[in-house]
């Protein structure tokens, strides 16, 4: 029933996708896990980015990886905006900011949802490219291609955002302005700018993130429901705001997936990440590594 | 730390240290609170005041060291089990029930501190009778947003009243205030003493302090640096250098 | 008894009693249909506001205690043919365990966290579910009706009264707690659960036994569901749909009175009847994010906030 090939198999594969949640984890890490804004529509811009990269790749036959770098300044934008509107509605009013702000990102993700099926119906969607379909044969293990893009991809996304995070001046300022933003504002630097512009940059991955998500699987629009657990397990778990613990939290989600599929079927995979977040927030109510005090 | 040795203290506080992650906001601190005691506790900002008002009212856990109020030991309380057993605070900066109106506050610890049952009528007397005692009982049925800082003041001091406490912990009641307001706030506190609650006492205006208490404590980065009379504690060197600094 | 509760249960009576009358005088079918979805959300939505509202708890596991509820019900038919009023008295026993385990389980976690773990829970009840072949499994059951009883000429339209009736038990409770010790200490709790703990208020013990209370009606409410659709799947009985139309109906009526989530369900509920009617259940749903979203920016305390708000004092929550 169970063989050590198969295992070798899962944790192989699971490897690859970790490193793929782990890329769509990443905008989530700087919004919810460094700015805690409670952005449940994380997964739902997702879906919009990867229906975007469906767009491009199926009017203009663009390669999805480079559409997905196409819409990236879009997002950009979107995620200005959006940030913007968040945070004169909310955290400018105080102290209900967190609850309404779950329940007005609920309703964008719903909003977004039901734009998608009005334009796009509820069939699931994929892109083409010459790399997805194929696969590279290592001994006795079978490696989509697919896998090994999103791979490449995440790690380099990982890599940049962590560089950019500790190199650069407004990187710097946005990793202060989680610790301390009186300190921030003390030295006369405006921290709802520098939230916003992270905000941005973390919308902006989404981008390539969408791209990734249809070039892993095709998507549909009720997709972005299975990754509120799969990002915020992975976020949770990373300890907040943290590139590289996102990465790592990523892989033993996507080894402990792969695994629970390979032994029990793909009918229990949905509550995996799901179980796996409500044992870490059990454990811990605050998040693995809670800031606030 | 000397007690005349014939009473009993009401809060006995032996050896307690307070962690956070690395850094110790507590270093083994022992202090006897006698009861009826005007008890001052000052010292510069982190100096681990508010931390330990925070263990004593049950915000904090504390890992080593006990806190025993009237023979009791209460270190394994929750904050509504230690409010119930008579001990009340105010907070530093004022966390009124912003959704309620000032009766309402006050409600709130009748309904879930006051230690007798008792009818609805007499809660609402009480609590009439508490808020006149504060100057507030015009304000009955103003909602908490629509107060001043002085009239929120003195609304925690009456909602921590309202859970008739044996012990009052008031975290800097007078911060922010003017100089006729910490007169007003003080003569308060004054009155309240007068009627047999023992109150701790934390500020940074000196002159309320020492014109408020019997007894004065000094801590300094979390240990106690100077115990006794008001002007035992302002002469005494180290109080001085952590005051004006190093 | 005073005054505003005389009106309550006159109101009450005249509400069951006009249902009743309904049901022996309509003969269409449809009003019934219809109806019941608008009564089985203004129960969830009173329900969800009591941990929701009161204590500000934003539970997204209404779908989790409604579809458990849905569950208990095809369970108990399959294997004992248990009913109704059984099925009912079930779903709320399962219910209250249920928002036990979860209180003992999330109540400790603050805003978002506690949010996400309710969907998280409920992922993982129905992922249960749905390899539960018994039930059925992901392909779903169908379920046989019993005879309908007197006086009442149709199964929905019997189904129609007793979730009247659990509209009536729903309110009644929510109304009791908001006017007792039992609402100002969540209404505190709410405000400040520090404060409130310093004040005397059992924070965990009060959130544990409005969670308790929320999940059992909901159960309740979910498990003659079953009945109404002659059918269950996973997917549609564990449906998120539920946890945020629930939240929405709420939060538009507004929380700080029981009456708010009446108004935001029967309004929203009956749009949402009308359009997935006339035009499609997909832009039911896009109404539905775009009033969540419109009256979280534009009016946070909902209906009975602006009402509060043109009067000009809140006189309401008498002590």
């Amino acid at each position: 029933m169970f063989s050590l090939d198969l295992l070798l198999d899962a944790v192989v594969i699971g490897v690859l996708l970790g490193c793929f949640y782990g890329a769509v984890s990443l905008g989530l890490s700087v919004s919810f896990g460094l700015l805690d804004v409670p952005h449940v529509a994380h997964p739902a811009f997702l879906v919009l980015a990867s229906y975007a990269v469906y767009f491009l790749n199926e009017q203009y036959a663009v390669d999805p990886l480079l559409a997905g770098l196409l819409i990236t300044p879009v997002f950009f934008l979107f995620g200005l905006a959006a940030y913007r509107l968040y945070y004169e509605t909310f955290e400018r009013r105080g102290s209900d900011a967190a609850v309404r702000g779950i329940a007005f990102f609920f309703g964008i993700a719903f909003i977004i949802e039901v734009l998608i099926i009005l334009q796009f119906g509820v069939d699931q969607r994929s892109v083409t490219a010459d790399y997805i379909g194929k696969a590279w044969r290592l001994g006795e293990i079978r490696i989509p291609y697919r896998l090994l893009v999103a791979f490449a991809v995440a790690t380099t996304l990982t890599i940049l955002l962590t560089l950019y995070l500790s190199r650069t001046f407004m990187g710097r300022a946005i990793r202060a302005v989680a610790q301390d933003e009186e300190a921030l504002r003390l030295m006369g630097t405006n921290p709802v700018k520098i939230k916003q512009w992270a905000f941005g940059i973390a919308t902006a991955v989404l981008g390539i993130s969408g791209a990734l998500l249809i070039i892993v699987a095709p998507v549909d629009p009720t997709l972005d429901r299975a990754y509120i657990g799969r990002t915020f397990c992975v976020v949770v778990m990373a300890g907040l705001g943290s590139m590289g613990g996102t990465l790592v939290a990523a892989i033993i989600l996507g080894v402990a997936e792969s695994i629970v599929l390979t032994m029990f079927g793909a009918s229990w995979a949905p509550a995996i990440s799901f179980a796996m977040l409500l044992g870490i927030l059990a454990v811990r109510p605050q998040g693995l590594f809670g800031r606030r005090s | 730390m000397t007690l005349s040795e014939t009473q009993t203290p009401l809060l006995r506080i032996c050896a307690l240290t307070k962690r956070f992650g690395g850094f110790t906001a507590l270093h083994s601190v022992s202090v006897d609170i006698r009861p009826g005691e005007r008890f001052g506790l000052i010292g510069p900002n982190g100096s681990g005041k508010t931390t330990l008002i925070n263990c004593i009212s049950g915000a904090f856990r504390t890992e080593p060291g006990t806190i025993l109020f009237r023979d009791e030991d209460i270190t394994p309380l929750q904050p509504h089990l230690r409010t119930r057993r008579g001990i009340a605070r105010s907070f530093q900066i004022p966390r009124p029930f912003r959704s309620m109106t000032v009766a309402e506050n006050l409600m709130v610890a009748l309904d879930f501190a006051a230690h007798e049952h008792v009818s609805v009528t007499q809660r609402r007397d009480t609590m009439m009778s508490i808020l006149e005692q504060m100057g507030l009982g015009s304000k009955a049925n103003a909602s908490a947003t629509q107060l001043s800082q002085v009239e929120l003041r003195k609304m925690e001091l009456a909602r921590a009243m309202a859970t008739h406490p044996k012990l009052l912990i008031s975290d800097e009641a007078m911060a922010g205030l003017s100089s006729s307001e910490v007169d007003e706030v003080l003569d308060l506190l004054l009155s309240l003493a007068s009627r047999d609650i023992t109150i701790i006492m934390i500020e940074h205006i000196m002159q309320a302090v020492i014109r408020f208490s019997e007894r004065i404590m000094c801590l300094d980065a979390g240990r106690i640096i100077a115990i006794g009379t008001p002007s035992e504690v302002m002469a005494d060197k180290r109080v001085q250098e952590a005051y004006l600094g190093t | 008894m005073k005054r505003s509760s005389i009106t309550f249960w006159v109101g009450a009576a005249v509400f069951l009693i006009a249902a009743l009358a309904m049901t022996q005088i309509v003969h269409n079918q449809y009003p019934f249909f219809a109806g019941y979805i608008i009564l089985q959300f203004i129960a969830l939505a009173v329900a969800w506001s009591i941990l929701g509202g009161y204590a500000g708890y934003v539970n997204f596991g209404t779908s989790a205690f409604y579809g458990v509820g849905v569950y208990g019900s095809v369970f108990l038919v399959k294997a004992f043919g248990a009913p109704l009023p059984l099925q009912i008295l079930a779903g709320a026993a399962i219910g209250a365990l249920m928002g036990l385990a979860l209180g003992l389980l999330t109540l400790r976690m603050q805003g978002i966290f506690f949010s996400i773990a309710t969907i998280a829970l409920t992922i993982v009840i129905e992922t249960t579910i749905t390899n539960w072949r018994y039930v059925g499994g992901a392909a779903g059951i169908q379920i046989q009706r019993p005879e309908v009883t007197a006086p009442f000429d149709s199964y929905v339209q019997m189904l129609f009264f007793v979730q009247a009736l659990l509209v009536v038990l729903a309110v009644a409770i929510s109304r009791y707690i908001q006017h007792s010790w039992i609402g100002r200490g969540l209404q505190a709790l709410r405000d400040d659960e520090l404060a409130a703990e310093c004040t005397g208020v059992p924070t965990l013990r009060l959130k544990l036994l409005a969670c308790v209370i929320s999940g059992a009606l909901m159960c309740a409410v979910g498990a003659p569901a079953a009945m109404y659709l002659q059918y269950a799947d996973p997917g549609s009985a564990f449906n998120l749909n539920y946890s945020v139309t629930t939240l929405a109906m709420s939060l538009i009526g507004g929380t700080a009175h029981w009456a708010g989530p009446i108004i935001g369900a029967i309004l929203l509920g009956t749009t949402q009847q009308v359009l997935t009617v006339t035009i499609s259940s997909e832009v039911n749903l896009l109404v539905l994010g775009l009033m969540l979203v419109l009256f979280v920016v534009g009016a946070p305390e909902g209906i009975v906030g602006l009402i509060y708000k043109l009067r000009g004092n809140r006189k309401e929550g008498e002590i």
